[in-house]
């Protein structure tokens, strides 16, 4: 069963970068352009590793560590999270609160990196971020607590039962409540997809291609950074989306063998990747005082299911 | 069953939409919506003659009436409400779980309410209730009159299976003349006032 997981966390590792580069395609597409390369991001990132690090007198060694602790974070919650229906080696019970605080952690890096460069505007990204993350999280462990209920419920209520694992929650229980009336459940993915786009500043949340200051969120809070350093955001950013995208599949797959769950797994990633192109295609990016409101209806969602699957 | 479930719990995120809903139009294309899952309901239990007749009624013919008013008197597509959309949202989902308590607590007579009908009446007539205090534009408090009238008529469904269909369709005569009423008034406040916010009546002298 390890070597599934590794298999999966292989092809995590090698195909994030891909990810963003079918959202950017189908995004082109929608436009009428034929777009970048699918495989863009991967030149960029052997570009810039092969590239010098230009940086600003006023940084400190905080500067130059942020984006190394930011990429490990993310990398060690994926490692935490079952791919492809496969549970993870490292799995606890309690092990969600642990990716949550780990992702906190990389953020919190970047945070400081942020402010470490004295600029203002890089401050005023950071706060955002700080701002937007600081009202994502219960809504993400709302989700969590939802699926946690499921999972004991299937459990059977059994007190050893390792429902609070995160590779119990995505066991694919899920669909199968679902498939058997419980409606309320089908929110998730959709409170999850929406904190898929707060979490990882893409419309209409924040737009990655903005160049528009006054608009800017993470954006703003790397611009700063060059070469590998560069190349270690972006590359954690692909990673970070692979794992909120393996969040919202995880719920919407049920429990396969191995190859068809590989394929399916698979097309379920970058279908929800297209899904994330389609969405900022047609949807203007929110004003910045209106995203908290996206933030709190996935809350209100999850909330939602919590309660009802509780009375269930 | 599976179906009315699945009906119930759409009633119940149209209720927390609603409460979360800022412009008029969108409120009343919701309303409608509400109108067409109580219709649905309806004839899930088997009572496909009311519940063609509240399809045609609140889910067709009281939203036209209303969004006929909001284009006749030319109202803002939204006015800020007195208790903030967050709030609301947050104090819907406390009446829902108060709802689900109040379910438990209650001695009802067993198989009287089909499984999660009580919880779903209560918290929208709560969602209803919260609208009428809760915005401030006289055409929000109308739809939210409605919402209440649709927890109200969900409560009494069960009655009907005993054979007070009058019952009901004397609430809905009730309901077309109240929405009658209203809407005259509404009219009239807006040609007197050239405003259908509520809050600035206080500032009306004798």
């Amino acid at each position: 069963m390890n070597g599934v997981y590794f298999l999966h966390l292989a092809l995590a590792l090698l195909l994030a970068p891909l990810f963003t580069g079918v959202i950017n395609r189908v995004k082109a597409k929608v436009a009428g352009r034929h777009g970048k390369p699918l495989l863009q991001l991967y030149f960029d990132l052997f570009k810039l590793l092969r590239r010098g690090e230009a940086r600003s007198t006023s940084t400190t060694w905080v500067f130059a560590v942020a984006p190394g602790v930011g990429l490990a974070a993310t990398l060690c919650a994926l490692a935490l999270l079952p791919l492809g229906g496969a549970a993870s080696p490292l799995r606890f019970q309690g092990d969600f609160f642990l990716a949550a605080y780990l992702l906190g952690l990389g953020r919190f890096a970047m945070i400081l990196a942020a402010l470490d460069t004295a600029s203002p505007f890089e401050g005023m990204g950071a706060s955002r971020e700080a701002c937007f993350s600081a009202l994502a999280e219960p809504a993400l462990f709302l989700c969590f607590l939802t699926l946690a209920n499921i999972a004991a419920g299937a459990a059977g209520g059994a007190a050893d039962a390792p429902s609070l694992s995160l590779s119990s929650m995505f066991a694919g229980q899920a669909p199968a409540a679902w498939l058997s009336g419980r409606a309320e459940l089908a929110l998730i993915p959709v409170a999850l997809f929406a904190l898929l786009l707060v979490e990882n500043c893409r419309i209409p949340a924040d737009d990655p291609t903005t160049h528009l200051e006054l608009t800017m969120i993470h954006e703003a809070m790397i611009l700063d950074h060059s070469g590998p350093n560069l190349a270690l955001i972006l590359y954690g950013a692909a990673l970070k989306l692979w794992l909120f995208a393996g969040l919202t599949a995880g719920i919407l797959l049920p429990e396969l063998p191995f190859w068809p769950g590989l394929i399916c797994h698979l097309v379920a990633m970058f279908a929800l990747a297209a899904l994330v192109g389609l969405v900022e295609s047609v949807m203007a990016r929110l004003r910045l005082i209106r995203v908290p409101r996206l933030i709190g209806g996935a809350g209100a969602l999850a909330a939602l299911t919590l309660i009802l699957s509780h009375v269930r | 069953m599976s179906i009315l479930l699945l009906l119930l719990f759409l009633l119940l995120l149209n209720n927390l939409l609603l409460l979360g809903t800022d412009r008029l139009a969108g409120m009343n294309r919701l309303v409608a919506v509400q109108g067409c899952l109580l219709a649905a309901l309806l004839i899930c239990l088997d009572h496909v003659i009311i519940g063609a007749a509240i399809l045609l009624i609140k889910g067709v013919g009281l939203p036209l009436l209303l969004r006929r008013t909001h284009l006749r008197i030319g109202a803002p597509s939204s006015v800020p409400p007195h208790l903030p959309y967050a709030a609301a949202v947050l104090a819907g989902m406390l009446g829902l779980v108060f709802a689900l308590w109040l379910e438990k607590q209650l001695p009802l007579p067993q198989g009287f309410f089909p499984p999660f009908l009580l919880p779903t009446a209560l918290g929208t007539l709560f969602c209803g209730l919260l609208l009428v205090i809760g915005r401030a534009s006289a055409l929000s408090q109308v739809m939210g009159y409605l919402v209440t009238e649709n927890g109200i008529f969900l409560l009494g469904s069960p009655l009907m299976s005993a054979g007070a269909v009058w019952f009901e369709l004397t609430l809905l005569l009730d309901l077309f003349v109240a929405v009658f009423v209203m809407g005259i008034a509404i009219n009239h406040i807006s040609s007197k006032f050239e405003t259908i916010d509520v809050g600035r009546f206080r500032s009306l002298r004798d």
